[in-house]
């Protein structure tokens, strides 16, 4: 077929992870699962920490970042296993495994999608998290624009791989967390960290050390799974 | 004869370590600053070296395990044994060390302990290699060596980190005793003796228990490739 091989040379590694992409977000566009359940699920999550804890300024300013780290650590869990077992039905992952597509695309793809995803959640959350923590950052707020992305990434990147990892095993809702949460355990120490400094404004790491960290992170552990994750697709 | 090398084995390891034990408890000098407490040194840094040792070993087999996963599946299959086996002696290693350590904190810092880079890396360590044991366990059937080796690959990124820790970061877990810097080493010989006399008695200890589960594995997968192919003929 001579306009198949056409198309398919044309159709590079961004057309891809567009593809890709877009039935993902059209899919969730529709449904709105996994944006709902981990929206609801972060908000409990905060107002439990809140009346556990029940802060005042000084002190929230200490926990709020790894509250917001916790409880979107904890709501991206679920959304990231329905990302793939929503692929199970009707053997679309089977299917994805056939075409000579390369699979990076395909995990760079699914791992975009749940980051808009999260991002979306942690948008909306961030309104609510503010009032009910009474924070005012004391340091240079804006640099909260380049923190939590990164934790996300760092997050929906290894969750995505994980979950592809978890998807064919026995109780594969109990494993991701077992095996994301130890892998997750320096960025989230990272994101932590910057975020505290960030909030008190106390100076604490003046060469944004543990930013650079988690941004080598993230490059790292993008690239080991980029480069694994084929096998993860094809292991049978 | 076979039973007679093996009983020979395991009376020369339970002897080593028997000396160990000797050198570690009795013949080493008390330090002079900490005390006796200052023995658990010879359990804990042992039991840390030979962790990476068993981790690398894990490491090692499951880079195998992906390379002749298709090519040389009866390879892939000794080497998921070793990767395994590494794995679980690896696990009891990080334990004993991660357990020594709050012990000897505990008199020495006052806190059992300590979030700091070196302390928290090695938690991790032992925490992921816990979940790749639990990953075998829960995923099931043939794709479980490819999936354990993925993970494992994530593991080994956390070794060299946690070695760096206290040469890079100032930490409150000591700097290095050994290569890291003109000063470190052991200066006096009979603490240099008790740490060499340690460190073999339980590489030798490690190396026979990781053999013994490898062997065990190893007859785990004949009884699994006997039984599936039992049942493809009863079909």
């Amino acid at each position: 077929m001579p306009g198949f091989s056409k198309n398919s040379a044309r159709a590079g590694w961004p057309g891809l992870v567009w593809s890709h992409l877009r039935k993902d977000l059209r899919i969730e566009w529709r449904s709105r699962e996994a944006i709902n359940s981990m929206l609801f699920f972060a908000l409990l999550v905060v107002v439990l920490f809140s009346m556990a804890f029940d802060p005042t300024a000084a002190t929230s300013r200490e926990i709020a970042g790894g509250v917001l780290c916790v409880a979107t650590l904890f709501a991206s869990v679920s959304a990231l296993n329905q990302a793939w077992s929503r692929e199970i039905r009707h053997q679309v992952l089977d299917a994805l495994r056939m075409t000579p597509a390369d699979a990076a695309a395909l995990f760079i793809a699914k791992a975009l999608a749940n980051f808009l995803f999260v991002s979306v959640v942690q948008i909306v959350l961030g309104p609510v998290f503010f009032i009910f923590y009474n924070l005012h950052p004391l340091g240079d707020a804006w640099l909260l624009l380049l923190v939590v992305p990164l934790g996300t990434w760092a997050l929906v990147a290894n969750g995505t791989f994980f979950a592809a990892l978890s998807i064919r095993s026995r109780n594969r809702e109990l494993l991701l967390p077992l095996i994301l949460f130890p892998i997750f355990l320096p960025a989230l120490l990272a994101m932590v960290l910057s975020v505290k400094t960030i909030l008190n404004g106390d100076g604490s790491d003046p060469q944004l050390l543990w930013i650079k960290l988690l941004a080598g992170y993230d490059v790292l552990f993008t690239t080991i799974s980029l480069l694994l994750f084929a096998t993860v697709l094809d292991a049978e | 004869m076979k039973k007679l090398f093996l009983f020979l084995i395991t009376l020369g390891v339970l002897a080593l370590m028997a000396w160990g034990f000797y050198q570690a408890i009795y013949a080493a000098p008390t330090e002079a600053t900490m005390g006796d407490v200052q023995r658990i040194f010879y359990y804990h840094v042992p039991h840390g070296m030979l962790s990476y040792l068993f981790f690398s070993i894990n490491f090692v087999a499951s880079l195998l395990v992906l390379a002749w996963r298709r090519s040389n599946p009866a390879r892939a299959q000794v080497a998921d044994a070793w990767a395994l086996a590494g794995a679980e002696v690896g696990v009891v290693f990080c334990s004993v060390v991660l357990v020594t350590g709050p012990i000897w904190g505990r008199p020495v810092w006052g806190i059992w302990w300590t979030w700091d880079a070196r302390l928290t890396t090695t938690l991790v360590l032992w925490l992921i290699y816990v979940s790749y044991l639990l990953v075998r366990r829960f995923a099931a059937g043939s794709q479980t060596p490819a999936l354990a080796a993925v993970l494992s690959v994530f593991g080994a990124l956390d070794m060299p980190i946690n070695y760096l820790a206290n040469r890079l970061w100032r930490t409150q877990h000591p700097s290095p005793v050994f290569g890291g810097g003109p000063d470190s080493g052991i200066k006096d010989p009979d603490m240099l003796a008790a740490f060499g006399w340690n460190i073999l008695a339980w590489a030798v200890w490690g190396l026979a228990v990781l053999a013994i589960r490898i062997y065990i594995q190893r007859r785990q997968q004949a009884i699994d490739a006997a039984s599936a192919s039992a049942a493809l003929a009863a079909d």
